[in-house]
């Protein structure tokens, strides 16, 4: 028989925990896609579909397709990794780096409005960067600059859009 | 007029300078763009939505083209060079290229990739201006029911047929669709978390954005290479008489595969470059040489995917149906210029459709005339600093989701759609079906209301339509084909686990 397996016999069953994980929360956005829907009231007279009628359909779905990827995680069924020029699976995952790019970008969108987008822009560049792993400092952040600063020209004097200007608003 | 005189006026359009600017800037950015690692041609257009905010929708149109086929092109010369296919749809084309490149034959493979992709690309171009608007002046008769189901159709397909694990593209489409239903589009608040920024809805541009630059770029983080890629250097690319013998028939060949398999619904290139590979092999002189540098294993396969990228423009031009990723990013921009897309995209915008076809030609000879001298300096791209490549990603990525509405809520829901993404890649969620999902979801319902608007709420309207009925009949039978199939695979390995 030719049919794939992804558990050769004779070896233990590989079972993706994460994969329960992921199982749960498409359950409860499911869950919670038909909670919503439950809070709507009926539609006005010109409305043949119901406004409540598609949530209950993808909110529904979401669950049953939980309940299979969970079922699914529990025979064995192992993800298949996406591959990329850069990607290298033979290794771990580097969750910490994830998590370091994740706080730069808070920071990114929690500063914005106050800073503006030249400033937190070339933080954003700089900061990224030196958490993958660019050796110099001082060139990211020059490079950073750059790009923030000309990209704010770009917009506004290219496409004719301001973008907020932050502290530096009557400098730029 | 007929089809002729309008593709004569859309090239007059097209040769204005600005417009020719474009199209270079489109086809450079596009090649350079599909030779980087981590960037792909839908990625890019996500990112440049914003220049629809002030840019001519020709100009920009005729550069979002430019970049769909320059990105086609610049995935093979990474994947002939680095033997690691960035987009699916090369992954063939590493095949042979790569051990032609290892054997010293880099520049012949380039070549045969190049000039396959020119002559697919104008025959491609050729057809799609000789079926679009016939289909589309064939679809526009339809009714909402026909519309309706043809919608279903392309959700359906799209998530169906490609991918190696159903399970999961399901469960990518309906994350899309409940993406999609966030917002007021009905008169009362869906999903919105009582927040009035979340009102209009999710921007589509910013779901794009997320899945695919944030995504990706998180994605490739927690797994960097950390030492560098072996690349094989190349010079002039060119082809002895011997190559031009052994290549032409594949080209064509190619292109009879790649042409069909993208108009249909479940287009894309993975299909027919394989089923181009495989018969190339079968009828090669010498096939043992497969395997080990074949050229017709990149010619032919190289044709496939270009043909097929202009297949897949005869769904998006006569009935709004994006197919492909890059192919739903360009709608988007339709989009963004409120043009409404769909079989009246040729009625109401003839001038804006047929200047694009008649830049597709100059797009795809631009691509010839300026790939086969620059292909060194595409090569170089190859060693760019990862961390300042993926950190500009990041950077642009936030850039374009801001300027959307220049609120940081943007930024906040860019990052979370974003980390969805990467747990899509970890988990194996193919991306296409989610963004399908968000774009076509609220068409989906927008139509079922028309449809049961004007039938005063008879549900049977939905069947009363022979293409309808037809579409329902193919979804049938493509479940039913897929459920026995999925039953026998669960059978046998169950039977295995007894016996083993």
């Amino acid at each position: 028989m030719t049919t794939t397996q992804h558990t050769p016999p004779g070896q233990s069953r590989v079972v993706d925990k994460a994969q329960y994980g992921l199982a749960a929360g498409i359950g409860v956005a499911g869950a919670y896609v038909i909670y919503d829907a439950t809070t709507l009231h009926k539609g006005f007279a010109d409305q043949p579909v119901q406004p409540y009628t598609f949530p209950f359909i993808v909110g529904a779905g979401l669950i049953v397709l939980a309940a299979l990827l969970a079922l699914a995680t529990a025979r064995g069924d192992v993800p298949e990794l996406e591959e990329g020029e850069d990607v290298d699976l033979t290794k771990g995952s580097d969750w910490v780096t994830v998590g370091k790019l994740v706080v730069v970008f808070a920071l990114n969108f929690a500063l914005i409005s106050w800073l503006g987008w030249a400033i937190t822009g070339a933080l954003l560049f700089a900061g990224t960067a030196h958490v993958l792993g660019a050796r110099s400092i001082v060139r990211s952040l020059a490079i950073g600059v750059v790009l923030s600063v000309l990209s704010w020209y770009g917009f506004y004097s290219g496409l004719g859009l301001a973008i907020p200007a932050g502290v530096l608003d009557g400098v730029l | 007029m007929g089809s002729f005189d309008l593709l004569m006026q859309g090239f007059e359009n097209a040769f204005t300078p600005t417009n020719l600017l474009y199209a270079c800037i489109g086809v450079l950015l596009g090649t350079a763009v599909g030779v980087l690692p981590g960037i792909g041609p839908a990625m890019t257009l996500a990112l440049l939505l914003p220049i629809t905010y002030s840019v001519e929708p020709a100009s920009a149109l005729i550069m979002f083209a430019g970049i769909y086929y320059g990105g086609m092109y610049g995935g093979s010369t990474t994947s002939i060079l680095l033997n690691t296919p960035g987009e699916s749809s090369s992954v063939v084309t590493a095949i042979e290229g790569n051990k032609m490149a290892k054997a010293g034959r880099a520049a012949q493979a380039l070549a045969t990739a190049a000039i396959g992709s020119f002559v697919a690309g104008t025959i491609g171009t050729l057809l799609l201006v000789l079926f679009a608007p016939k289909l589309a002046t064939e679809v526009v008769k339809l009714g909402a029911p026909s519309y309706f189901a043809l919608l279903l159709l392309a959700l359906f397909a799209v998530t169906a047929v490609l991918g190696s694990s159903r399970l999961r593209g399901f469960t990518a489409l309906f994350i899309g669709l409940a993406i999609g239903l966030v917002g007021t589009s009905t008169g009362q608040p869906r999903l919105t978390f009582g927040s009035p920024l979340l009102a209009d809805g999710i921007d589509i541009v910013v779901v794009a954005v997320a899945i695919f630059a944030i995504g990706e770029a998180l994605w490739v983080a927690s797994h960097l290479r950390r030492r560098p890629l072996d690349i094989i250097p190349v010079g002039q690319p060119w082809m002895s008489r011997d190559d031009w013998g052994r290549s032409w028939k594949p080209w064509l060949r190619g292109t009879a595969f790649g042409f069909p398999f993208g108009a249909l619904p479940a287009g894309g290139a993975e299909l027919p470059t394989f089923l181009s590979y495989i018969t190339e092999r079968k009828l090669a002189k010498n096939p043992e040489e497969f395997g080990h540098g074949a050229i017709e294993g990149v010619a032919g396969p190289e044709a496939a995917n270009n043909a097929s990228a202009a297949g897949t423009l005869v769904p998006l031009l006569a009935m709004g149906l994006p197919t492909t990723a890059t192919a739903a990013v360009i709608l988007l921009a339709f989009q963004s210029y409120g043009i409404e897309t769909g079989p009246g995209l040729f009625d109401s915008q003839p001038i804006l459709v047929w200047t694009l076809l008649a830049s597709l030609f100059i797009g795809n000879t631009l691509l010839l005339v300026l790939n086969l001298p620059l292909a060194p300096v595409w090569a170089k791209l190859l060693q760019i600093p990862r961390p300042y490549l993926y950190a500009g990603i990041l950077f642009f990525a936030s850039l374009g989701a801001y300027s959307v509405n220049f609120q940081w809520f943007d930024l906040l829901i860019l990052l979370v759609i974003g980390l969805l993404g990467l747990a899509m890649r970890r988990f194996g969620l193919p991306v296409l079906p989610l963004i399908i999902g968000v774009i076509l979801g609220p068409r989906l319902e927008a139509q079922l209301t028309e449809a049961l608007a004007i039938s005063s709420g008879d549900v049977s309207t939905l069947w009363s339509e022979p293409v309808a009925v037809i579409v329902y009949v193919i979804i049938g039978a493509t479940l039913l084909f897929i459920v026995g199939n999925g039953l026998r695979t669960m059978a046998a390995n169950n039977r295995k686990q007894v016996s083993a």
